[in-house]
């Protein structure tokens, strides 16, 4: 599963600040050992945390105790951090698995999201694409961060920009996702996205 | 976010919920929940998780989704705990950006000022 050094228990809790009233969430997407937890990581103010969910193979959350006794299960390990924006407001990153089978999980993660960044690798371009489709059939806005691999060749954007075969809305930019300025840009590029589109929607 | 084979301990969580696998009030992830300071300490037939949760929660506020990863539980068995707590009264929660039919343009103006005051 990728254990990161960080994901043991931490040791107490961070809590929130006392006059922090409301919560959102974005989702950070995209296929196996992309860089969905380092960039998590690089941007939460606390160390990052790890929750498991029990599904069926299906993909369907437990409902049932029949299905936990059975043999049919499996754990989906969800990397999440957060980020105090201003005394009343805590933003949550939540690393999503890119698998279309854990529907459930995914319906519980895109309700109420206030959208994804879907972040690419340019040697797997291909396995970008049902993570693109996923994210676009729960309805959530998206923007695309390539995350830039050292021993990848620089991204040439309008090339990727036609092989991601992008609306041309759809903002993608380059980041390092290790870093927490490279990281929290693609995340601002992602929101003024958002906010233009809730803009001329009004209009 | 991969798949790993399943773990029997995996069924005691199950088992703290009196069996019961669905949470009667709402909760999302990122929920956030208070332990209510008000109600006092719990009767001694809490069960040792509803306590534990209540702790964890008196220290002040935190998310579902991070309670449930300060107890190791799973998120759905967490909802479960935290829904009994909240119809007990021991618990309260402060709502989640509501799901709003159309987006909310202060909200997103907000989140890109919040950023940009961090980054």
């Amino acid at each position: 599963m990728g254990f990161a050094p960080w994901s043991e228990r931490p040791p107490g809790a961070v809590y929130l600040g006392a006059t922090v009233r409301r919560s959102v969430k974005i989702l950070i997407v995209g296929h196996f050992a992309v860089g969905k937890t380092t960039l998590v990581g690089a941007l939460s103010e606390i160390p990052p945390l790890r929750t498991e969910e029990i599904m069926t193979q299906s993909g369907a959350l437990v409902d049932d105790l029949a299905d936990v006794h059975g043999k049919n299960t499996t754990t989906v390990a969800l990397d999440f951090g957060r980020l105090t924006l201003n005394e009343h407001l805590v933003l949550y990153l939540f690393g999503a698995p890119g698998q279309e089978r854990f529907r459930q999980l995914w319906h519980d993660l895109a309700y109420g999201a206030l959208g994804a960044l879907v972040l690419a690798d340019t040697r797997r371009l291909q396995d970008s694409f049902p993570v693109m489709d996923l994210v676009e059939s729960h309805g959530l806005p998206y923007a695309v961060a390539v995350n830039h691999f050292e021993d990848a060749p620089a991204p040439d954007l309008a090339a990727l920009r036609d092989a991601l075969d992008l609306l041309e809305e759809t903002p993608l930019v380059v980041c390092d996702a290790r870093d927490r300025v490279s990281a929290g840009n693609a995340l601002i590029t992602l929101v003024q996205y958002l906010l233009d589109r809730a803009t001329k929607e009004l209009v | 976010m991969t798949p790993v084979p399943r773990d029997d301990d995996l069924v005691r969580p199950y088992v703290v919920t009196g069996g019961r696998a669905h949470a009667r009030v709402p909760f999302d992830l990122v929920t956030l929940v208070v332990a209510d300071a008000a109600f006092g300490a719990p009767d001694l037939g809490t069960s040792p998780e509803k306590r534990r949760l209540l702790e964890l929660c008196w220290g002040g506020a935190l998310s579902v989704a991070e309670i449930a990863a300060y107890l190791s539980l799973p998120v759905s068995v967490t909802k479960v705990l935290l829904s009994d707590l909240a119809e007990a009264g021991q618990i309260s929660t402060r709502a989640p950006a509501p799901v709003v039919h159309g987006p909310d343009i202060q909200l997103l103006q907000e989140v890109l000022d919040g950023l940009r005051a961090l980054v």
